[in-house]
């Protein structure tokens, strides 16, 4: 039995955003990719209790709710942190050295390939086949911010100016 | 006079007339040669995944025969090298990834994997196996769920979902990592399955298999303690023989009694005598409400998936099923009931060969145990039965067929036809024109309820009505019946409801037949055996008049109500999943459950869970009260449904929920 970790209000006002998505799309079982899209805006991943709320509301079997969430790797079945890196590891950027980049990531933030988020959920780090800004290679996300010719150096500097960024603004 | 030039396409060098065909593959087929295929099912849509019916047409290259229309002067190979070479190594990079151990595999001999593995020359080794080990799913009492046997065909991902309407499986992920899998990977059991095994009846590999409760059979077989019953279904019959590779007219039933004895079984009965019960017990229940225009149309409740799907996808409809239990039950409840059925003083072991996944799943509910102890023991299929005979070594074609024991050994035509889509309803009619009219249509045979698939209807005059009944069998035809009565588009006072396209000759536990043919040929036979005896309709029985004599005395009497009849719930199709709306720190809280199953959802849970969210914050309840939503509280005809403490508001608005909160928490 699975909880979202949020006061009171929170949840509710989630539930309402739900509720609303569903409505705007007309409960209409073609828009199931939109509605996951926007759903996953409003908890930053899919939690199985929304994704059968969507199910039934939508009067699709959830298995293939389930089936689309995990098709898409854009979809996320965990929480992700509240900043996530989306690092490009697309034939240009990787070409220019992504990796080393996504090993200093990585290491500092003692993630992997299967734990991409930290355990304080400040940081998820993933790569991604192709962010279109090859020019800019190599690129990363944050969050939907893009930065561009990265270096191992920059992207440690950028990981730490984010954390700075949290502590000033959670007390 | 216009010439009708016939359309031909040529094929390995030979001229072949397409007629109607739907695809090239079945052109192919159609001219003699059996192209290898996994994911190609004609009842189901085309996926083209397997890539085995490969073909190379003149002019646009190497194809999947199954996706291309035949047209008129198409050239087609069939076996090039090349050809020969990409299929052999579209099946090895399957059988790479396939956690197979033939050895031990119950689909070994009708798997069509190492069939074809076989025909096409496949070498192992090749390539490297590149998915995870993954654990096989042994929750349900009926399916068992192997993925590591599985090549990903979506046969049944597509049976389950077009010709059951149930979508209980699905493909998850993607690349190397996908899965066929209930919803969010939960165990089939806590799943939306209805047990009706159509899956494992399309699996080309042992991927999904029918549950195998042999050894259990082979342990009660030999306690020297208990009297072992066994009893046999009417589909069981027609199919046994091409399991145990019998000439197909052999009287598997009475080679299968003289085999059971052989293995220590002291009661070998039929199942068909109980549903000649079923027809009295069910036939007067429709005539009563058919006088009182009571619940209806009246739908049958033999098929146990039919009633699991009632259950878990379609509660509103429940009141209209007929309250009586299938046949095997019904016989089960007898022999455990009645004081002298038997004749031996031990405690009995029941044992029933179904043809039939979900009869395990049926013999299990609560509503068929007394005191833990299930009426039946175990069930095993029409493919166990054959297993268990060939696991003793037993040469069942040299044994002497022996007759069922009496009374229970005893049926007439009607109970045959049980085995068969429109079969029940045939029954039903003979019984209810012998009641309610002047008898003419006691041995009528009701074609219309039995030729083609899908929707079948009939009409019979009677006691001054027109009374009609319909047919349908697929659990995705039966949705539609419904909506078209929701809708009026159709008035029926009857119907009859088998999960398995068919019927039960159909069912899962049935021996495989890949191509589908022997399924035509098992009713034949339930049509030839029903016409070959002399009693055809249901209440020419003795023995069941006998037990009505004794024990019931009469239909719907107090006894036959207890014995034989039953009661349905709503079931929730999810396991254990709900979300969490108001939290505090306080544990101990006052739970308020609302649910939000379909039903619920139907009636306005949404907007109710909404409003409740904002009183109780409003109110500054947070503290003592938590807000949940479920998806079923098992109600869905009282919607919308609101569970606050132990207390259950039905019909429940904001003012009501808030005036139990506010007495609950008074209490506390």
């Amino acid at each position: 039995m699975s909880t979202c970790c949020a006061p009171p209000s929170t949840a509710a006002r989630r539930f309402a955003r739900v509720t609303e998505i569903l409505a705007r799309h007309r409960h209409d079982p073609a828009a199931l990719v939109p509605i996951l899209q926007e759903v996953q805006e409003v908890y930053r991943y899919l939690p199985e209790e929304v994704m059968a709320y969507i199910a039934t509301d939508l009067g699709l079997p959830p298995a293939r709710v389930f089936g689309v969430a995990t098709f898409y790797a854009h979809f996320a079945l965990a929480p992700k942190g509240r900043f996530v890196i989306k690092l490009c590891d697309g034939t240009a950027c990787h070409v220019k050295e992504s990796q080393p980049i996504l090993d200093a990531l990585r290491q500092r933030l003692g993630l992997s390939e299967r734990k991409t988020t930290t355990d304080d959920q400040l940081f998820t780090v993933e790569t991604v086949s192709c962010l279109g800004a090859c020019g800019l290679a190599p690129v990363m996300l944050v969050n939907d911010d893009v930065h561009g010719q990265m270096t191992p150096q920059s992207a440690l500097q950028l990981v730490e100016s984010l954390i700075a960024k949290h502590a000033k603004e959670t007390p | 006079m216009p010439t009708t030039a016939t359309a031909t396409c040529t094929i390995d060098g030979r001229e072949v007339a397409i007629a109607g065909q739907r695809n090239l593959l079945e052109a192919i087929r159609a001219s003699g040669i059996d192209l290898p295929t996994f994911c190609y099912h004609s009842e189901l849509s085309v996926y083209g995944a397997c890539r085995l019916c490969l073909v190379e047409i003149e002019g646009r290259g190497v194809q999947a025969s199954c996706t291309i229309a035949p047209e008129p002067g198409m050239v087609v190979r069939t076996q090039t090298p090349q050809l020969r070479r990409l299929r052999r190594t579209n099946l090895e990079l399957l059988l790479a990834n396939h956690q197979g151990d033939c050895a031990c595999c119950d689909k070994s001999g009708s798997c069509r994997l190492q069939d074809l593995a076989l025909r096409l020359g496949a070498q192992r080794g090749r390539f490297v196996r590149t998915v995870p080990e993954r654990q096989p799913d042994r929750s349900s009492p009926a399916v068992h769920r192997d993925p590591g046997k599985c090549i990903l065909c979506g046969d049944c991902v597509r049976v389950c979902d077009e010709v059951q309407g149930i979508g209980a499986l699905d493909f998850a992920f993607r690349g190397e990592r996908t899965v066929v899998q209930p919803a969010f990977g939960k165990p089939l059991a806590e799943s939306d399955c209805v047990h009706c095994g159509q899956c494992s009846r399309v699996c080309p590999t042992g991927a999904l298999i029918p549950a195998n409760d042999v050894e259990r059979a082979w342990q009660a077989l030999s306690d020297p303690a208990r009297c072992v019953v066994v009893q046999v279904a009417p589909a069981v019959r027609v199919a046994l023989a091409e399991a145990l590779r019998l000439p197909p007219h052999a009287d598997a039933l009475g080679l299968l009694a003289a085999g059971l004895r052989r293995l220590g079984a002291h009661r070998v009965y039929d199942t068909a005598f109980a549903a000649d019960l079923t027809v009295i017990e069910e036939g007067n229940e429709f005539v009563r409400r058919w006088r009182h225009g009571e619940r209806l149309p009246m739908f049958t409740s033999c098929c146990p998936a039919w009633v699991a799907c009632a259950e878990k996808h379609l509660p509103d409809w429940l009141p209209h099923l007929s309250s009586c239990r299938s046949p095997q039950q019904m016989l089960a409840s007898v022999l455990r009931r009645h004081p002298d059925a038997v004749g031996d003083p031990r405690p009995l072991t029941v044992i029933s060969i179904m043809p039939c996944t979900a009869k395990k799943f049926e013999a299990a509910r609560a509503e068929f145990c007394r005191d833990g102890q299930p009426d039946v023991d175990l069930v095993l299929t029409t493919q166990e039965a054959a297993r268990l005979l060939a696991s003793a070594g037993l040469d069942v074609a040299r044994l002497d067929p022996e007759p069922a024991d009496l009374p229970f050994g005893l049926k007439t035509g009607a109970a045959v036809l049980f085995g068969m889509s429109g079969g029940v309803a045939t029954a039903v009619l003979r019984y209810a024109s012998a009641v309610l009219g002047d008898g003419r249509l006691r041995h009528h045979d009701f074609r219309e309820l039995r030729d083609g698939d899908g929707l079948r209807l009939a009409e019979c005059a009677l006691a001054g009505r027109t009374l009609r009944v319909a047919a349908v069998s697929g659990l995705s035809a039966a949705r539609r019946l419904l909506s078209d009565l929701r809708s009026g588009r159709l008035a029926v006072d009857l119907v009859e409801v088998m999960a398995c396209p068919g019927g039960c000759v159909g069912g899962a536990g049935q021996p495989v037949d890949h191509s589908g043919e022997q399924r035509l040929r098992r009713a034949q036979a339930l049509v030839a055996a029903d016409r070959s005896e002399v009693m055809r309709m249901s209440a020419e029985n003795p023995a069941v008049g006998r037990l009505y004599e004794t024990c019931l005395e009469r239909p719907g009497s107090h006894t036959a109500e207890e014995w034989l009849h039953t009661r349905y719930q709503p079931r929730r199709r999810l396991g254990d999943l709900d979300l969490l709306f108001t939290q505090g720190e306080r544990s101990g809280r006052l739970l308020v459950l609302a649910c939000l199953g379909t039903s619920c959802h139907l009636r306005g849970g949404p907007r109710l869970v909404q409003q409740l969210i904002e009183a109780v914050e409003a109110r500054g309840l947070q503290q003592r009260v938590e807000v949940r939503a479920t998806f079923c509280l098992e109600r869905c005809g009282e919607g919308p449904n609101v569970r606050v403490g132990e207390r259950l508001v039905e019909q429940a608005s904001v003012e009501r929920v808030l005036a139990a909160i506010d007495e609950q928490l008074g209490n506390a």
